[in-house]
């Protein structure tokens, strides 16, 4: 009697649901390309990028007049170096470069929920091998060969540097955050080491030990008389494929699926420890190219303790970008042109140079803010808030 | 418990632990459907019921886990409100976890002292005064600097224990501690038990084993489908025989087989009712008998897996499967199971022993072979992990159909996507197995799971399956769907592929099998034919019985 009362119930239950997400689908609640999902898309980029970078313009516009500097000026002149001057924009371009290779690795491996931030390691190995053997090499071989050889040679570094991580993680699943940091120390040091022991230049009277120069025209050639060198291309190029890979190939797709839910690979019989060293391999091999391409594309050389430690101020772009290549391209042209035109800024602004960082930040900050405020608001949650007056309310009422 | 408490006698007539009309609604399940108990000063009270029956529910209550949407609780006769597991052991109720609560890499004392903190320092020598007390209370050696890591399992169970009765001055909750113990662990605790009743404890305790609740046990209370199905006071366990109270708990468990199947037909007269053109589910009722049944299609010869600290592990496993059969797993969950069901998957290589699967004629050995593999001879897995998983949440219904066979053709060539032959292949699943989701693109997180469970079950059953493992197929689903689910098992059966069916409800396996498994401890301890006796005889080896 009970037990059939139940049933009906839950019987019930079932039909209201089956007429609720019929009644969706007429209200056209379904997804696909239609007219208030492209409105819904330019909301979430103003929310989600406009908005932030407004904020932390406002704020850092804010602490320059708090320092007594004029924050129109300070801004006009990020804007004129960085993107109307023409050798600013080139500088900003040239920038990019190592940035955006930099960024393919991150994309790779965070797709794949591999935490590789020993990127500084790997991008100097490679940098500091190609710096020691590049000028070394071109005498020996014609420009194009030498400039291919440096280039897989620097990526091949960056990969190889990752095998200890990788395989720790694979076999032994120790997190990798700790080992490719660590790495990366080693790394640092290491690519110091190389060059003021192997590959030191033979020229007398130096300050700092460093590297033969590689000639001008031997260097990677540059882009429609610019000085801005092809590095930028392979840049694109590679955050462009990392972007495709990841949406369109079978590579990709385990790679996601091992980044969203390691239980799943391995149900779906995905081969887990075979796919965490591919994804070091590939991420390390980005960053040791960022790395050549830095070298050959604008240095020439590599002095000791040379270390731009540009990955780590990737880290975050990647993920605000949520590994979409193309937002990614636009987070690293936004990057650069602070920077560059950061370092003209604040110099005018008799400000420190740490000053422009300082901006990054605060675009990251409030990027990160925005995003919180978004998920909670899809997950239909109340806001800090209404949830802090919430709990004055009870604490009031319940006498504390 | 004090020393000096122990020896004080009931003299009161309200019982320590009062609980009246208890009731706890999740989502989709009554937990507990008024429930009223009373625990006693002095007894030990065994609670006993299927998975899912409410005693975990009734417990994380009682310690303060979770809060019930109805009921009182009177302690001592007062009314108490448990609000938080603080709370409870501020009661002087002390609970025993299924699981490990223990800081590995802490020594025992600092595991004891942890959460009772003066100020901002641990009281070491305090700790080591009351450590000592209830080490010599419960008779045992306790080494205060072991590291509790290091320490067997059923010394770490003693460390629990005494962490419970830290403050537990009242009572001492334990749900299922004997699982994981030998039979020699599960005596010494019986005479824990003994001296912890005579200073006057009130002990709770859940146990899947019938002989040792009718050994260590003062009164029983089965709960079934969240409510008191029956109990069996001190008197009456006293005085009878065990095996007739074994009996008559059995039947308070499982239910006779009249009211059993009386619910189950009523149950199909209203699914017919709301859809009269499904007449295809009368054959719901009949027997699972009348197929016929073929070769051998999967042998599994002294499959055997280690045992861990969280796994019984598998000890040489004996299993024939033919062609068209339904094999029912039996069994308390815990026991081997998912062990089992992952060996055969691929999921997990065996230690020992052979699979081999008829394919091409012929048996092939397979245990070798990765999942992949396998899924391409035919040999699925339906999952009941559905969301954590069998599927990735955060990617569309399309994409978890086909996510056993990427870079499979025609879904990728040259390893490129094609999301037109995945789209399609997502469209006839959805109609075909009646997938409620608003798009193919939908994350599959968002779909209710039964339709999850439909999705899986498409994946694995769409193309050419010879066999299926099917671990806990119809485990939290609503009526309909249920049924769907074993409509689709039965109807492969009776074209020809095989089935192993995993589950805890027996009602389930005694509807859908041809033959049964019964898994204890990582071993098969009885193979039973469906039967009017098959119901009895599982029963009876599920509840710690010998081989027949």
């Amino acid at each position: 009697m009970k037990a059939s009362d139940r049933v009906r119930t839950e019987l019930t239950d079932e039909n209201a649901d089956g007429r609720a997400s019929a009644s969706d689908r007429r209200n056209g609640k379904t997804s696909g390309p239609s007219e208030s999902s492209r409105t819904e898309k330019i909301r979430r980029a103003m929310l989600l990028t406009i908005l932030p970078l407004l904020a932390a313009i406002l704020t850092g516009g804010l602490l320059i007049l708090a320092l007594g500097e004029n924050p129109i000026a300070f801004y006009g002149t990020i804007i004129d170096r960085g993107i109307v001057s023409p050798s600013g924009l080139q500088e900003t371009l040239i920038r990019m470069a190592p940035l955006l290779l930099i960024a393919a690795g991150l994309i790779v491996a965070f797709s794949a929920g591999i935490w590789n931030l020993g990127g500084d390691g790997q991008f100097l190995l490679g940098a500091s091998l190609v710096g020691g053997l590049a000028a070394t090499v071109s005498d020996a071989m014609p420009r194009g060969l030498m400039l291919i050889f440096m280039l897989g040679m620097s990526a091949a570094v960056g990969g190889a540097w990752t095998i200890v991580p990788a395989l720790m993680k694979a076999r032994y699943g120790i997190n990798e955050i700790i080992t490719t940091l660590m790495m990366s120390a080693i790394g640092v040091n290491l690519a110091s080491l190389i060059v003021k022991v192997w590959f030191l230049t033979p020229e007398r009277g130096l300050q700092i030990p460093r590297t033969r120069i590689l000639d001008v025209s031997d260097r990677l050639p540059t882009l429609f008389g610019t000085r801005v060198h092809s590095g930028l291309v392979i840049g694109l190029v590679a955050v462009i494929a990392v972007h495709l890979m990841m949406r369109h190939t079978t590579l990709g797709l385990r790679l996601n699926v091992l980044g969203a839910n390691v239980k799943a690979a391995h149900h779906s019989g995905l081969k887990v420890s075979k796919l965490i060293v591919v994804t070091f391999l590939l991420s390390g091999m980005f960053m040791g190219l960022a790395g050549g391409v830095e070298v050959l594309g604008v240095q020439g050389l590599v002095r000791a303790g040379f270390n731009p430690a540009l990955t780590l101020v990737v880290v975050p772009l990647v993920f605000l970008a949520r590994m979409n290549g193309w937002v990614t391209i636009a987070f690293v042209f936004l990057l650069s042109v602070l920077t560059i035109g950061g370092e003209l800024a604040t110099r005018q602004a008799g400000l420190p140079n740490d000053f422009g960082l300082l901006i990054v930040a605060l675009v990251l900050i409030f990027m990160t803010v925005a995003e919180y405020f978004e998920a909670r608001r899809i997950r239909g949650e109340r806001t800090v808030w209404q949830t802090m007056s919430d709990r004055l309310l009870a604490r009031g009422g319940a006498g504390v | 418990m004090d020393a000096e408490s122990a020896g004080s006698v009931k003299d009161s007539i309200a019982p320590l632990i009062e609980i009246t009309g208890i009731t706890k609604r999740f989502p989709g399940v009554l937990a507990n459907d008024d429930i009223s108990l009373s625990i006693e000063k002095g007894e030990v009270h065994c609670l006993l019921g299927e998975n899912g029956a409410g005693k975990s529910t009734l417990i994380s209550i009682l310690s303060g886990m979770t809060r019930p949407d109805a009921g009182t609780i009177l302690i001592e006769g007062t009314e108490t409100e448990i609000n938080s597991p603080r709370q409870a052991l501020d009661l002087g109720i002390g609970t025993v976890y299924q699981h490990a609560t223990l800081v590995p890499t802490l020594t025992v004392l600092e595991n004891l002292i942890l959460g009772n903190t003066k100020g901002a320092t641990l009281d070491e020598s305090e700790g080591r005064r009351r450590l000592d007390e209830l080490a010599s209370i419960l008779g045992t050696d306790v080494d205060p600097n072991a590291v509790a890591g290091d320490l067997a399992l059923d010394e770490q169970q003693v460390i629990e224990i005494i962490k419970a009765l830290w403050k537990g001055k009242t009572a001492l909750i334990l749900d299922e501690p004997t699982a994981m113990l030998a039979p020699a662990g599960v005596a010494e605790l019986g005479k824990m038990f003994q001296r912890l009743k005579a200073g006057g404890l009130a002990i709770v305790f859940i146990t899947h084993m019938l002989h040792e609740a009718i050994e260590m046990g003062d009164r029983v209370t089965v709960l079934r489908q969240g409510r008191v199905a029956g109990s069996i006071g001190p008197d009456e366990l006293r005085s009878e025989q065990s095996e007739r109270l074994r009996d008559r708990i059995v039947e308070i468990m499982f239910g006779s087989e009249a009211t059993e199947l009386g619910d189950v037909a009523e149950l199909h007269v209203d699914v017919l009712e709301d859809h009269p053109d499904q007449g295809s589910l009368e054959k719901a009722t009949s027997d699972a008998g009348g197929r016929s049944i073929g070769a051998p299609i999967l042998k599994l010869d002294n499959v055997s897996l280690e045992a861990s600290p969280a796994s019984h592990g598998l000890h040489n496993i004996n299993l024939t499967i033919a062609e068209g059969e339904i094999l029912g797993i039996a069994g308390v969950g815990g026991n081997g199971q998912a062990e089992l069901a992952e060996v055969l998957a691929g999921q997990r290589r065996v230690d020992s022993g052979q699979i081999h699967l008829l394919h091409d004629g012929n048996l092939q050995r397979i245990d070798r072979l990765g999942v992949h593999a396998r899924g391409q001879m035919g040999l699925r897995y339906v999952s009941d992990d559905r969301r954590g998983e069998a599927t990735v949440g955060s990617m569309s219904v399309s994409i978890n159909l086909v996510l056993k066979k990427i870079g499979d053709a025609p879904f990728w060539r040259w390893h490129i996507m094609q999301a037109g032959e995945i789209q399609r292949n997502a469209e006839s699943a959805i109609e075909n197995f009646d997938i409620r989701t608003p798009s193919a693109d939908t994350n599959i997180s968002k779909l209710s799971g039964g339709n999850i469970q439909k999705v899986i079950l498409a994946r694995e059953t769409m193309s050419n399956p010879r066999i299926v493992i099917h671990n806990k197929p119809t485990h939290g689903l609503d009526v309909r769907t249920m049924l769907m689910v074993r409509e689709r098992i039965r109807q492969m059966a009776a074209e020809g592929v095989s089935a192993v069916v995993i589950s805890n409800h027996l009602e389930e396996l005694l509807d859908l099998c041809d033959r049964f498994a019964v898994l204890s401890k990582g071993r098969v301890i009885g193979i039973v034919e469906n039967g009017p006796d098959a119901e009895r005889h599982i029963g009876d080896l599920m509840v710690g019985g010998t081989v027949s």
